[in-house]
């Protein structure tokens, strides 16, 4: 795990100056953005797209999950859409010909409850007829998979099991950034960073173009991959979603000697948590629940995260945070992101991912390219429609995913 | 074992107590007031574990908590031995940068402390002083926090004067006043790891470690301060970066700082032979002190053509060559610095003329000073490039804060001494004291400094930066200029790809010396004209890393979550019970006897409820009294079904619903009188539903008379279940009618004991029994308890659990919230389309019209009857419509089981499910594939299984 | 860690208090004269503002007050505090 990172591509991307006008323009060069974009290329031969950033890329979300992997979602719809995911994952540095660290190391859900095994128990069957691998671990199973977690009987919540997704992992974020970049640049896709959007151009009931810091740009389609600000985007459209913005925070420890061999995450004790190639424990804290674009959230949030992960790994009492950060995740009504259309022609929606993003970029870009490059919604991408808020055909995902990642 | 590298006297040492310790197991001694490394120097071992990739030979190189080097694992892992202090038997080894998690349990508690302040003040040099003391006479309540043993910072290292003193005496003289004025509390070891929003700051106070193995009882080996302050005074100090150069990572290579705090505070010599490198005025002072402490400084370079004359002349003094426009090119060595090139810096900072090679061992660098901004920048304080300092100062701030002294680019000891005692009395007046700021006494010492002239990257004698791979950016990552380079070769102008790309700043010391450096190099490379153009990145949290468990602090065992249980529960525990976790209480699941399982047991258990009398203790569920004249309506209104017209004495089952129509809780009401019902709750959601009522009272309907109280924790309730609970209720309560005509199916009546007390029984049933729950205050609940049972005795009454519970009620259909529910249910899917109320407007009704909610085809609850009777279906299988349904995968679900029992009633297996138009398949069978492979076929049923007419329950 | 000034206890820290989001949004008076459309604004639609932002807060650990915030949700700074079912006030 301590080993020197392999070594990046010599070339990554160029820094274009934006065309007046492009077939599709991106607003967001994290993840899901440049996915989208490589897809639109790779996939439908659309070339002639700008993904717009109005920081430096990759530098939102992307730069700041916990970088976990997996599929095993209890909804139909979100199982098949992550899993989709998890297939492109496996052959994706090939593809991308960039080593970004991809480690199938398996996920453990823990359960502490009586009604958590249920849940597991249900999800476990759930994704085993959906094609998912899936198994659950006895409190036995689970030590011996990861024995630095506190089986004991005796803890304030004691671990009654497991799911266990084998398939799942961890992935470097950045590296999974650059690498799609890179292939997007090199299809001639401009990625122009420090490029704010202002405003949008529209005609009539299209839109046609987007306002930015540096300048109009014309589109013939814009897809907002924005995240936690695509309310402020939409808001200058006079469309209101059902999103809300809040503050999750992340740390991570020194570097250590290999100890955490998988990655573990418990939804009723609050943690999650891998140790990444370079040796460093990444962990998450709970959302924020107030509304916030601050990236930050408040620390009792990282407290509390360790107080849990004490319960689970006591040996990790010694270790040290060495650095805090914090996103800014857009959590709709169901968890479940919007994927899709809009009322405004021309204009596609790809937003609400809340903590589940990193997971699924490349699903998500590659389901939002063929929606946008088609016109109509891919069918991994149909049950994720904005329409879905009035039909009441809700993708809940909360029951099974309270703080999950 | 002497340390021939300690000076014979100075330093802020305790010489009349040497202590031993070992470093990578051998021993060596030292002082207490010495830090490891300080020791380590004395003992002349400067040497530690080579570097993590490149295995290059590194050596101690700050005294701070900048040290990039110097990693140790003492028990716990990753320590700077700059930081740790001295103490008998202390035992390190050093760590290439990679930290070992010891097995061993760590018991040690660390402690949460929560404080006010008028004034913060962070830093306890000259400026923070002079700050704590103009806030302190004011009668603020003023904190200063340091995070060294004693106060003094930069002080401790030289030798200046205050107020003709000694400046160590006048910071003992403040630390005297501070500690004799009420409302001031100074902590020491104590480092600011934090700055929140609205002044909200976090203090790291380390109490025990320095003691070695002998902790104080019952102390906390750290305390967490949580200080809440109206002003801050940041007097952080600055840190010294480092210069690269080829071979800037030698060992012998150190801070010039560091050398003179070795050579003042610690009495240590780091070196014999010295080279002293410098951008600035400050390494002047090292110099001098060098010469002093009989150091041959074989040459101070300073990158400035024309170093100020009067440094220049001292140096020259003390017989210290000045090579003046000059920096090092190069060091070499086995592994310690040998030998320094050096070569002079043409304007453009490329090289010309001869280079020079001197002789060392010591090799002390001032790349220049940046102010410590990390917690100002930490609060949302804004940063700007002051060309003439090269360094990043604070700007704009963003919360009542100000930043003093070196922390603000403000070197001059008579600067800070003002700056701290202004801004000490400006914050205490801003805070409402009537403040002053005292009299600044004159100083002798670290004049105003001339300006630096900063040399981000002194270039190779030969080749490009592409092939400079001995000059390190970031030592500690191994990160060189050619790193940084092939950064932006790729492409990449952000500094924050090129440090994600070089891991520059990522390191356990996360770039606190370093990082302006490597914004030099970074903007050298891109062509920049400053690196103002390429800004920092952002500066997070902690300041200083700080261990899990202090930030966990007692919140851990027994004390993670707290346990609740009722005032029955030692009876319990007593006889057995083995407890389920619900929330945060800890309810029986079931009372095994001698060589029972659980499903002996429950099977035992149901058996009595069904066939003779049992006996439950439900207080765990949530209880709220809702009073008011408009009682009635508001629960109309919250209820799917209707409550106003409940008669006083009766009792009615309720669901609740959120605007979306799903189920959220449900529970039996009574109504007590024309303003009051009592209102229960499941247990895992007392709390939650007392918060909504609250809310839509509040909130939506204020004008209703209504208020709500939880008084789950104020009664104690027993249900008392089972053919013969009449009888044992007629022998509890002899005053009570208990016939079934004067106390029916769903009233409530008020009644005494046998034993006097007062109750509240509730013909109420949640087995489909013939039950009873008897409610009296907790404080009788376990003598009730135990009456129940003294009268249930002939009867054979038994005690039951949770698990029981669920099979009784499950044989009934009554499903429970939460698991035959998930927040996607309606009541209409649980079949209770008889609860909601057509003519009443209640939350959530709305939803019930939407095109998915109306579907037809949704998932509805129904039993199911495993075709083999000995079959347990597990509780989350998977169904699916027919046997011949197994392809895919995916493979196409219709449902899922949700609870699954073996019924003693039944004499077989059974369970609930919520299978799509689960209601239009009632006869029809279904199919749960299992992971072993099986496929179990059930039959769908009616959900309600036993006594579907409530002929026992109302009996 | 938000300092946030309860209009009935004064100013205590955030734990105390519970999160309600957008304030001032009624409960439909007809709920059944709405298109469903209608009913899924005010089911799953509120504000999202970068910037100021009313929202609701409880003293959940204190008077069990519900209470409305005018709160900037980039700097997190507290602009306004006033007792529910007073109009929402103007921030400049």
């Amino acid at each position: 795990m301590s080993h020197e990172l392999p070594e990046h591509p010599d070339w990554l991307w160029r820094t274009p100056d934006p065309k007046r006008a492009y077939d599709v323009v991106i607003v967001g060069a994290g993840g899901h953005g440049l996915a989208t974009a490589y897809y639109l290329a790779r996939d439908h031969g659309i070339t002639d797209v700008a993904v717009l950033e109005r920081g430096w890329l990759a530098g939102g979300n992307m730069a700041r999950n916990t970088t976990i992997i997996r599929s095993n979602y209890l909804c139909d719809a979100s199982a098949a859409i992550y899993e989709h995911a998890l297939k492109l994952w496996e052959t994706l540095p090939e593809e991308l010909e960039y080593d970004f660290l991809f480690s199938q190391r398996g996920v453990l859900n823990l359960a502490h409850t009586l009604q958590d095994v249920r849940e597991g128990i249900r999800r476990v069957h759930a994704n085993r007829l959906g094609g998912i691998d899936a198994q659950w671990l006895d409190p036995d199973e689970v030590r011996a998979f990861c024995p630095i977690v506190n089986t004991s009987p005796e803890v304030r919540y004691p671990v009654l099991g497991a799911t266990l997704q084998p398939r799942a992992g961890i992935a470097k974020h950045d590296h999974v950034a650059w690498a799609l970049a890179r292939k997007a640049d090199a299809y001639g896709i401009d990625l122009i960073q420090g490029c704010e959007v202002t405003g949008f151009v529209r005609d009539g009931e299209r839109v046609v173009g987007v306002e930015t810091t540096r300048g109009r740009i014309g589109a013939g389609r814009v897809a907002l991959a924005a995240a936690g600000h695509t309310s402020t985007l939409a808001d200058l459209l006079g469309l209101r979603l059902p999103l809300q913005s809040h503050p999750l925070q992340a740390l991570v420890s020194e570097l250590l000697e290999p100890v955490h061999p998988t990655v573990v995450m418990s939804n009723h004790v609050h943690v999650y948590v891998s140790q990444a190639h370079k040796g460093e424990l990444v962990m998450g804290a709970g959302i924020d629940s107030y509304n916030g674009y601050g990236q930050r959230g408040s620390f009792h949030q990282i407290e509390h995260q360790m107080a849990a992960a004490l319960e689970l790994f006591p040996i990790f009492a010694r270790a040290h945070v060495l650095r805090t950060w914090g996103g800014i995740v857009d959590v709709t009504p169901d968890a479940s992101p919007i994927i899709g259309s809009t009322p405004i022609e021309n204009l596609y929606l790809n937003c609400g991912w809340g903590t589940g993003g990193f997971k699924a970029t490349p699903a998500s870009g590659r389901v939002y390219a063929d929606t946008i490059a088609t016109g109509t919604p891919h069918p991994l991408a149909a049950p994720f429609a904005l329409e879905r808020f009035t039909t009441g055909a809700l993708i809940d995902e909360h029951g099974a995913a309270a703080v999950a990642h | 074992m002497t340390q021939p590298h300690r000076l014979a006297d100075g330093g802020r040492l305790d010489r009349s107590t040497p202590v031993r310790f070992t470093f990578d197991g051998t021993e060596y001694t030292g002082y207490p007031g010495d830090t490891l490394a300080s020791a380590l120097l004395a003992n002349g071992v400067i040497e530690v574990a080579p570097s993590l990739y490149r295995r290059r030979p590194r050596g101690i190189a700050t005294a701070g908590v900048d040290e990039p080097h110097a990693l140790v694992q003492v028990a716990e892992p990753m320590l700077a031995a700059t930081t740790v202090e001295l103490h008998d038997g202390l035992s390190a080894t050093s760590l290439p940068g990679l930290g070992r998690l010891d097995q061993a349990s760590d018991e040690a508690v660390h402690d949460k402390m929560y404080g006010h302040a008028d004034v913060v003040v962070i830093g306890g040099g000259p400026a923070g002083l002079a700050a704590a003391l103009a806030a302190a006479r004011s009668g603020a309540r003023t904190v200063l926090v340091d995070d060294q043993p004693e106060l003094g910072g930069a002080l401790l290292s030289g030798h200046e004067e205050i107020g003709g003193r000694p400046a160590l005496e006048w910071v003992e003289a403040v630390r005297a006043e501070l500690s004799d004025t009420a409302e001031v509390r100074i902590l020491t070891r104590s480092t600011a790891i934090g700055y929140h929003d609205q002044n909200y700051l976090l203090i790291a106070e380390r109490r025990t470690g320095h003691l070695g193995p002998q902790p104080l009882p019952a102390a906390g080996r750290g305390r967490l301060w949580h200080v809440r302050a109206r002003q801050v005074v940041l007097a952080t100090g600055a840190h010294e970066h480092p210069m690269v150069f080829a071979g800037n990572d030698r060992p012998g290579v150190m801070s010039a700082a560091a050398v003179r705090s070795y050579l003042n505070r610690y009495a240590v010599l780091p070196g014999r032979r010295a080279v002293v490198l410098t951008t600035n005025d400050h390494a002047y002072g090292t110099a001098l002190d060098l010469a002093a402490a009989g150091v041959e400084v074989a040459a101070l370079v300073d990158t400035r053509p024309q170093p100020p004359v009067a440094l220049a002349e001292a140096a020259r003094r003390a017989g210290i060559e000045v090579l003046a426009g000059s920096a090092v090119v190069g060091t070499s060595g086995d592994t310690r610095i040998a030998s320094a090139r050096i070569a002079e810096l043409a304007p453009d900072d490329t090289l010309r003329g001869p280079v020079r090679e001197l002789g060392c061992d010591l090799l002390a660098v001032s790349g220049g000073w940046s102010p410590a901004v990390h917690l100002w920048s930490q609060s949302r304080g804004s940063l700007r490039f002051d060309e003439a300092l090269a360094a990043f100062v604070p700007a704009q701030a963003a919360q009542q804060v100000r930043a003093v002294g070196a922390a603000r680019g403000t070197y001059d000891l008579a600067g800070c001494l003002r700056e701290g005692s202004a801004a000490g009395a400006e914050a205490a007046t801003l805070a409402g004291f009537e403040a002053a700021a005292p009299p600044v006494p004159p100083s002798v010492g670290d004049p105003r400094p001339a300006l630096p002239r900063p040399v981000w990257l002194v270039p190779a004698e030969e080749g490009e930066p592409a092939t400079w791979r001995d000059h390190f950016v970031d030592s500690q990552r191994d990160a060189t200029v050619a790193d940084v380079h092939r950064a932006i070769r790729a492409g990449m102008r952000s500094i924050e790809h090129i440090k994600r790309y070089t891991t520059i700043g990522t390191a356990h010391d996360q770039g606190k010396a370093a990082g302006p450096t490597a914004i030099g190099v970074i903007s050298r490379l891109l062509g920049a004209s400053s690196p103002a153009e390429v800004g920092t990145t952002t500066f997070r949290g902690p300041y200083t890393p700080v261990s899990f468990a202090l930030l966990a602090g007692r919140e851990r065992g027994g004390l993670f979550d707290p346990v609740r249980t009722t005032s029955i529960h030692p009876w319990h525990a007593e006889h057995g019970a083995v407890f389920e976790n619900v929330g945060q209480w800890k309810r029986p699941r079931y009372y095994p006897r001698p060589g029972e399982d659980m499903d002996a047991a429950v099977l035992r258990e149901c058996r009595a409820a069904r066939g003779a009398v049992a006996a439950m203790d439900v207080s765990t569920l949530g209880k709220i009294d809702v009073i008011g004249a408009d009682a009635g309506a508001f629960l109309d209104r919250v209820y799917t079904n209707g409550f106003a017209g409940l008669a006083v004495g009766s009792a009615r089952y309720g669901i609740m619903c959120r605007p979306d129509g799903m189920v959220f809780d449900d529970g039996v009401t009574v109504r007590l009188a024309d303003d009051h019902y009592y209102l229960t709750t499941t247990t895992g959601n007392a709390a939650a539903v007392l918060d909504w009522l609250e809310e839509w009272l509040q909130t939506e309907w204020p004008e209703l008379r209504v208020h709500c109280t939880s008084v789950t924790e104020q009664w104690a309730t027993v249900a008392v279940v089972g053919p013969e609970s009449r009888a044992v209720l007629a022998d509890l309560a002899p005053d009570l009618d208990v016939s079934k005509e004067a106390f029916p199916f769903m009233t409530a009546r008020q009644a005494t004991l046998s034993n006097g007390i007062p109750a509240r029984i509730c013909r109420i049933s949640f087995s489909g029994e013939l039950a009873y729950e008897i409610n009296v205050p907790s404080w009788y609940g376990l003598a009730v308890w135990e009456a129940v049972l003294a009268a249930g005795e002939g009867h054979g009454i038994t005690p039951y659990g949770t698990e029981t519970m669920h099979v009784l009620r499950a044989e009934k259909g009554y499903p429970i919230v939460g698991q035959d529910t998930d927040g996607t249910v309606t009541p209409q899917d649980l079949g209770m389309e008889w609860i909601v109320a057509k003519h009443k407007q209640f939350i959530g009704k709305r939803s019930f019209r939407r095109a998915d909610t109306a579907r037809a085809d949704r998932r509805r609850l129904v039993g199911l009857l495993p075709l083999d009777r000995a079959e347990l279906l597990p509780e989350g299988a998977q169904l699916i419509a027919d046997e011949t349904a197994l392809t895919g995968p995916p493979v196409r679900m219709i449902g899922h089981v949700t609870s699954s029992y073996r019924s003693a009633a039944l004499g077989r297996t059974f369970a609930l499910a919520l299978v799509e138009r689960g209601r239009d398949r009632i006869g029809e069978k279904v199919y749960a594939p299992l992971p072993d492979g099986r496929l179990v076929a059930a039959t769908v049923t009616e959900p309600v299984l036993l006594d579907p007419k409530g002929a026992r329950r109302d009996g | 860690m938000l300092l946030i000034a309860c209009p009935w206890c004064g100013e205590r820290d955030e734990v105390e208090f519970h999160y309600g989001g957008q304030a001032h949004v009624a409960y439909p008076s007809d709920p059944e004269a709405l298109s469903d459309a209608e009913w899924a604004q005010y089911l799953f639609v509120r504000d999202n503002p970068k910037g100021p932002f009313a929202e609701r807060w409880s003293h959940a650990a204190g008077c069990r007050r519900w209470f409305n915030v005018v709160r900037h949700t980039v700097t997190h700074e507290i602009l306004a505090v006033h007792p529910a079912g007073r109009p929402k006030p103007v921030i400049a």
